[in-house]
């Protein structure tokens, strides 16, 4: 006992992103109604329509139940007992960032500045409910290419922003898609213009900070004809007792013979060894790949949250359209997650490829669920999957429910899974060259996952594996 | 204890999955040292040899183990490797994902207790294995992975020969190679012999023996050491087989 809870504390403390930033915010009361949806789009200065947008989606909402079909135990989450609104007030002239906040990010690893070493990365800083600072945006305007917060696109850029929103996952789509069309405050807006290559990775980090608050991001890409943007996402929140909603969309739009790549390191806080606390990450990500010869690529490594309900998935609709999904997804102590994709073969000859690699330890339940369809136009479409699960101990548990529908004679799909536990052969072969067991697990561990850590940006694989074997160093033994 | 011991097994006995396989074994190899362990199949050869290691299925139930005078029972298998102590396994495991580059630097960066530069390192590896006849693009490959009987073994010695050991345990190596294969891999243990190797030989044919010279045999019989003596009497078992050790043993008994 005592040395799981030496274990416990240890945890969190490696949890070295678990530090809350000491700043005033401009909150609205906890709960939701219709008057915190009006006051949520004033604060953020919308146009009439996007408020009747959030308004009908609002509505559509409250007709709604929580779905619990996903392997997912919690108590009831009291949706008046959240606050959907909470803002930094920042002491700083305009165009500049507080130093409290430009402080919090550096802490994070994220500088804000344009200089030094992340120059390949442009960095759309979310703070709670609202962007903080967007880096590299002159760089990007010459190419034309758009990159800002939501908040900031739907002021500047209203039209584009009407023609897409919610075009890939429409308000009514789900619960928490419509919760989060209802309330939903930043996250980051990309437009990559016909024909250009972003010449750098964009990338949105995502901060929880105040209490009792929600988080709702909403990011949308649009990748127009013959471009190509490599997007990655990284997110992290303060270690509390209590748990914390995430309820994000992200929309992606790849237009004839666009490619979008779109990585994501999730290490919300997970709550402590006896699940106390962690943040619920209840997100709907979809891409759509509406041109031919597009091609959209979801590659995440999924190590942190209590509880991880995410299905980034693709809609094939483009002739010869390609849709990949690669994921990495460590579980342990109580942490549960149900997460895998789904691809929806639309277009003659689509392709579609899914990488699933969990890794459970300590008691958690990691879950893959996936749905592959074809669709009677879809001749040639082609699907490959492969889901390897590993347990690292005896009391953790691995479940892989793959679904697969076709309507087309003239598709193949082929799936293979398996399930193993950590070899006690291959532990005592790495042992036996002078490896001890936490380093020989991470190194089998990684083997494991390479197929997936491989598709990373370079810089971002770097840190994806440091974090997955701080991670892994306390699952063993 | 004889003083100049490197290696003693003193009246050892394991068990694994409940049934006792080694019934009191008595050992000693001295400093630089080449011995030759041979036996039918289940004499309890291979459990020695994962003893000797650490694997954690064998229980210890009786005796010791004692490396430069010291007991290596209660030491994990990663504290014996840092001592000096290695195994080339008979069956070496695949570790997909792990390339044998990435795997042999931590290893080496293990045993030896300290870092090293990669473009060095590999350099060195290199060139080790061209002696083995291994082309460069081994490195790249996830370890033992898809590997031929032969490639594994000529892996472990190349383990071996970069982890530089003070006492080396061979599990049948000679087995599953063919006799090119087996000519390499004999080479890459000789260069190492010398007065800082202890070599623990353990076979089951005597075609590895000529070319590992052992000073010494013995023969395990149902969990224990039934014969030992000079090199020559590779000679006899490989004339007689092991019907000549179990008339012997039968003859010293009734002696």
């Amino acid at each position: 006992m005592t040395h799981v809870l030496t274990t416990a504390s240890k945890l969190v403390q490696d949890y070295r992103y678990g530090f809350v930033t000491d700043i005033a915010e401009d909150a609205v009361p906890k709960g939701l109604n219709e008057d915190i949806v009006r006051l949520i789009s004033a604060k953020k200065g919308e146009p009439d329509w996007m408020t009747d947008w959030r308004l009908a989606a609002f509505r559509h909402w409250q007709t709604l139940t929580e779905p619990h079909w996903a392997r997912a135990d919690y108590a009831p989450i009291d949706y008046q007992d959240i606050r959907y609104y909470s803002a930094p007030r920042q002491n700083a002239k305009k165009g500049e960032v507080d130093p409290e906040l430009a402080k919090t990010f550096e802490k994070l690893g994220v500088p804000l500045h344009e200089r030094g070493a992340l120059a390949g990365v442009a960095v759309d800083a979310v703070f709670d409910s609202v962007s903080v600072a967007t880096t590299q945006r002159e760089r990007l305007k010459k190419l034309g290419i758009i990159f800002c917060s939501m908040s900031e696109a739907i002021r500047e850029h209203g039209e584009l922003v009407r023609q897409y929103l919610g075009s890939v996952v429409p308000p009514t789509d789900n619960f928490f898609a419509a919760l989060n069309s209802a309330v939903f405050t930043d996250g980051s807006f990309c437009f990559i213009p016909r024909g250009v290559r972003c010449p750098i990775e964009l990338s949105t980090y995502f901060r929880i900070n105040a209490i009792s608050t929600g988080q709702f991001e909403r990011t949308l890409i649009i990748a127009e004809p013959e471009s190509y943007v490599s997007y990655i996402e990284g997110c992290t929140a303060p270690a509390r007792d209590e748990n914390q909603l995430h309820a994000a969309i992200v929309e992606l739009v790849a237009l004839e013979g666009a490619q979008i790549k779109y990585s994501t390191v999730q290490n919300w806080f997970a709550g402590d060894a006896e699940g106390k606390g962690g943040i619920y990450n209840f997100v709907t990500k979809r891409g759509h790949c509406r041109g031919a010869r597009s091609r959209i690529s979801w590659t995440q490594v999924e190590v942190g949250a209590a509880i991880t309900w995410k299905y980034p998935s693709v809609i094939l609709e483009g002739a010869d359209s390609v849709g990949e999904f690669y994921s990495v997804a460590f579980t342990n102590n109580r942490m549960q997650a149900d997460t895998g994709t789904k691809m929806i073969h639309l277009g003659p000859r689509t392709r579609s490829t899914i990488v699933s690699k969990g890794i459970s330890g300590g008691q958690s339940a990691n879950t893959y669920r996936g749905l592959v369809k074809v669709l009677p136009k879809a001749a040639g479409a082609r699907n490959h999957t492969c889901c390897d699960s590993m347990l690292l101990g005896p009391h953790c548990s691995a479940n892989t429910f793959p679904v697969i529908e076709s309507r087309n004679a003239t598709a193949i799909t082929e799936h293979e899974a398996t399930t193993s536990r950590i070899s006690e052969e291959q532990l005592f072969y790495l042992r036996s060259r002078g490896l001890d067991e936490e380093t020989a697990t991470a190194l089998i561990v990684h083997g494991f996952c390479k197929e997936v850590l491989k598709e990373l940006p370079l810089e971002f694989a770097v840190e994806a594996v440091k974090l997955l074997e701080l991670k892994l160093e306390h699952s063993v033994g | 204890m004889s003083v100049d011991a490197e290696f003693e097994l003193r009246d050892l006995r394991v068990k694994n999955g409940g049934k006792e396989i080694l019934k009191g074994v008595d050992l000693i190899l001295r400093r630089g040292e080449t011995h030759a362990l041979m036996g039918p199949n289940g004499s309890g050869k291979s459990t020695l040899a994962s003893v000797i290691m650490g694997h954690p299925d064998y229980e210890v139930i009786g005796g010791d183990l004692l490396f430069r005078g010291q007991s290596l029972l209660g030491l994990a298998p990663e504290e014996r490797a840092k001592r000096g102590v290695f195994l080339a396994f008979q069956y070496p495991v695949a570790v997909p994902g792990v390339s044998v580059a990435r795997f042999l630097k931590a290893a080496v960066e293990a045993v030896r207790g300290k870092t090293t530069g990669t473009g060095g390192f590999l350099k060195g590896v290199r060139e080790q294995m061209k002696t083995l006849e291994m082309s460069d693009a081994f490195l790249d490959r996830g370890l033992n992975d898809g590997f031929s009987g032969g490639e594994k073994k000529r892996l472990e010695i190349l383990q071996m020969l970069l982890l530089k050991p003070a006492l080396g345990v061979l599990d049948e190596t000679d087995s599953g190679l063919d006799i090119d294969a087996l000519r390499i891999v004999a080479e890459g243990v000789n260069r190492l012999r010398g007065p800082d190797l202890t070599l623990l030989v353990i076979t089951h044919y005597e075609r590895l023996l000529k070319l590992i010279e052992p000073d010494h045999l013995h023969v395990l019989l149902e969990g224990r050491i039934v014969f030992s003596g000079g090199p020559e009497a590779v000679q006899n078992l490989e004339q007689h087989g092991y019907d000549w050790i179990r008339e012997q043993v039968g003859a010293e008994a009734v002696a």
